[in-house]
């Protein structure tokens, strides 16, 4: 099963970085959150994975000689949690930069390098909202 | 008590959302907030001084079960630099940020990364740094996106997916280290590792964390997202990223090498010493191309993150302290210079120097702001930038370390024909659009008084570099000995 899971790991860690050399924005976003994905199992495999055995302490009988570990599972979560977030913004801001720049194409992106000519959307939005 | 240098900015920005609309009440809750924080962080400064590391159980989880949040001397100057910064940028953003950013929750967002930069100067547990890095992260990334202007949306792209890519990274290396050692805590992983058995694992895993806050503190060869977005949002918010994001990168990586993996020293820190090299190298040489001023100060803080990581690289306690002390000399003395050129920005209207001009013959004072910073950064004596580059300097020859000393030296020349570059083409050469000469904008007090004092404090760190220093030296002494922290941490366990 862990065999298993790290070639699952592995595949996924190697289209997510296929997808992340994509020119295209969207491509790149797909490639982030297969990545994402990627180190949530790897997570995941972090602890032995336990079929069958509740990461609970029985008051009765005591701790358990066999018991899975929970705290993988617990760091998932909260990474699964922050993932969403940061995915949501990411889909706004490529949804943005679509309608700003007018491309997809990341390789158009050089606004940054050499100076275009700034279009001041940011004095219309200022407009709008006074 | 070492808690509220997170809770304070945290209530702060949940309050500062409820006034969302009363742009006066978000700008004093912002000052209040960071005002209080830098008192905090000042009263936490002396106790962690004078009693040593500070530990809180969070939730009175022992450790290492719980989270532990630990103050020793390194996060307390941390603390104490990044809050005295913010509270100074929190002035300065009443002018320096433009009523539709206010608007659009400048100040809230201004909190939540000052909850990101504590937080993860506090933590004491890998995974909850991950979290803290998040938070930080995800309002950096909201703060240079806000606006909406071409460039910025286009550096926004680049600067979030290359940061998603680091914490991926990170998040990878958090696993990996799990599967390892089943602990999390710093303190008690710097135990476990020291018995793991297969050093080649500990090797990969070093450098996974290495290349993620390699990425996330811009080193070379990773630092290619900086130039391309820091210059794009406005000056204040620039200069609050270059204060706080890359320099707690910095933080964490000095942190792990000397708590978590000091063993691994030949391999990794014959890496860190080549990629500190190039990375002074590579922005200052980068910085001589550039005639923006906004983009020549980026590829600054380039070149002066390599001489804090040529510190680590040499990996002795009198290098740690100096990296230690250039760390809080470049906070004060980029902040500084970065602010300065937001007010040529306001006085004449642009950042290209081809454009500027003329400054220092009407206003004097104003170019004392920017050329006393600059010198600093050059590293001429008797500023703080002198004795930071003296201290890697002394510590280089003692690990006899000829050729880095060598690039260090050059690259300290290279700086100064660039400061002295933007001092020709912004302050002394007539201004080539003569209307520049009189139409001289005057430039509001919010902006000028915190430059004022941090110029002031950045000169003074230089006066008094000697009880500074050795402040750094008490803290790097304290880094380089892991057995303190770990005894602080694990300690109460009862």
């Amino acid at each position: 099963m862990l065999f298993l899971m790290a070639i699952a790991a592995g595949v996924l860690f190697a289209a997510g970085i296929f997808m992340i050399l994509r020119r295209s924005m969207v491509k790149v976003l797909v490639g982030i959150l297969l990545l994402g994905y990627a180190a949530n199992l790897l997570l995941f495999n972090a602890a032995p994975l336990i079929r069958g055995a509740p990461p609970l302490i029985d008051p009765v009988i005591g701790v358990p000689t066999v018991y899975a570990d929970p705290v993988p599972q617990a760091l998932i979560l909260t990474a699964i949690v922050i993932s969403f977030g940061v995915t949501a913004f990411a889909v706004v801001l490529i949804r943005r930069a679509y309608a700003v720049t007018g491309t997809g194409d990341l390789d158009n992106m050089h606004c940054t390098d050499i100076p275009c000519e700034s279009e001041e959307i940011l004095s219309d939005l200022e407009d709008e909202i006074l | 008590m070492i808690i509220y240098p997170i809770l304070i900015p945290l209530v702060f920005a949940i309050i500062t959302v409820l006034f969302w609309e009363n742009q006066r009440v978000k700008r004093a809750l912002s000052i209040i907030s960071t005002g209080l924080l830098m008192i905090v962080n000042i009263n936490i400064f002396f106790v962690v001084y004078r009693e040593g590391i500070q530990v809180v159980q969070v939730g009175d989880w022992p450790a290492p079960f719980g989270i532990s949040l630990v103050v020793d001397l390194f996060s307390a100057i941390m603390l104490l630099t990044t809050s005295i910064v913010a509270f100074l940028l929190a002035f300065y953003s009443v002018d320096g940020i433009d009523l539709a950013r206010r608007k659009y929750g400048y100040f809230p967002l201004f909190q939540f990364l000052l909850v990101g930069v504590n937080g993860a100067l506090c933590t004491g547990d890998l995974f909850n740094l991950y979290v803290w890095f998040e938070v930080m992260l995800m309002s950096s990334f909201v703060l240079i996106a806000l606006g909406g202007e071409r460039t910025q949306i286009e550096g926004a792209i680049k600067y979030v997916i290359l940061n998603l890519l680091a914490s991926t990274l990170f998040l990878s290396a958090i696993g990996l280290t799990y599967n390892l050692a089943g602990t999390l805590n710093m303190a008690d992983l710097a135990l476990r590792l020291q018995a793991v058995s297969s050093s080649g694992q500990v090797t990969v895993i070093a450098v996974l964390f290495l290349v993620a806050f390699g990425i996330k503190s811009a080193i070379f060869p990773l630092f290619f997202w900086l130039p391309a977005s820091y210059h794009t949002p406005p000056v204040t918010i620039t200069a609050l990223f270059s204060a706080l994001l890359t320099k707690v990168g910095m933080y964490t990586l000095i942190r792990f090498f000397t708590l978590l993996f000091p063993f691994e020293s030949e391999y990794t820190h014959t890496i860190i010493l080549i990629s500190a090299g190039f990375t002074m190298l590579t922005g200052v040489l980068g910085a001589a191309a550039q005639t923006d001023l906004r983009r020549l100060l980026s590829f600054h803080i380039i070149s002066q993150i390599g001489y804090i990581f040529m510190g680590l690289g040499l990996f002795t306690e009198y290098a740690i302290a100096a990296s230690i002390y250039f760390l809080v000399h470049i906070i004060l003395a980029k902040t500084a210079l970065f602010l300065s050129a937001g007010m040529v920005e306001s006085i004449q209207g642009s950042f290209d120097l081809k454009k500027l001009g003329g400054l220092y013959k009407h206003r004097v004072g104003l170019s004392m702001l920017f050329l006393l910073p600059a010198l600093s950064v050059a590293g001429l004596p008797p500023f703080s930038g002198f004795f930071a580059k003296l201290g890697l300097i002394i510590a280089g020859l003692e690990s006899k370390q000829y050729f880095i000393i060598g690039l260090a030296l050059f690259v300290s020349l290279m700086t100064l024909f660039s400061m002295t570059k933007v001092w020709n083409e912004a302050y002394w050469k007539p201004p080539k659009d003569p209307q520049y000469a009189d139409q001289q904008k005057p430039v509001s007090r919010w902006r000028l008084a915190p430059v004022i004092i941090i110029v002031v404090l950045s000169v003074l760190l230089g006066l008094f570099a000697n009880p500074v220093f050795e402040v750094c030296q008490m803290a790097a002494a304290q880094l380089m000995d892991p057995s303190q922290y770990i005894r602080a941490v694990l300690g109460m366990v009862r």
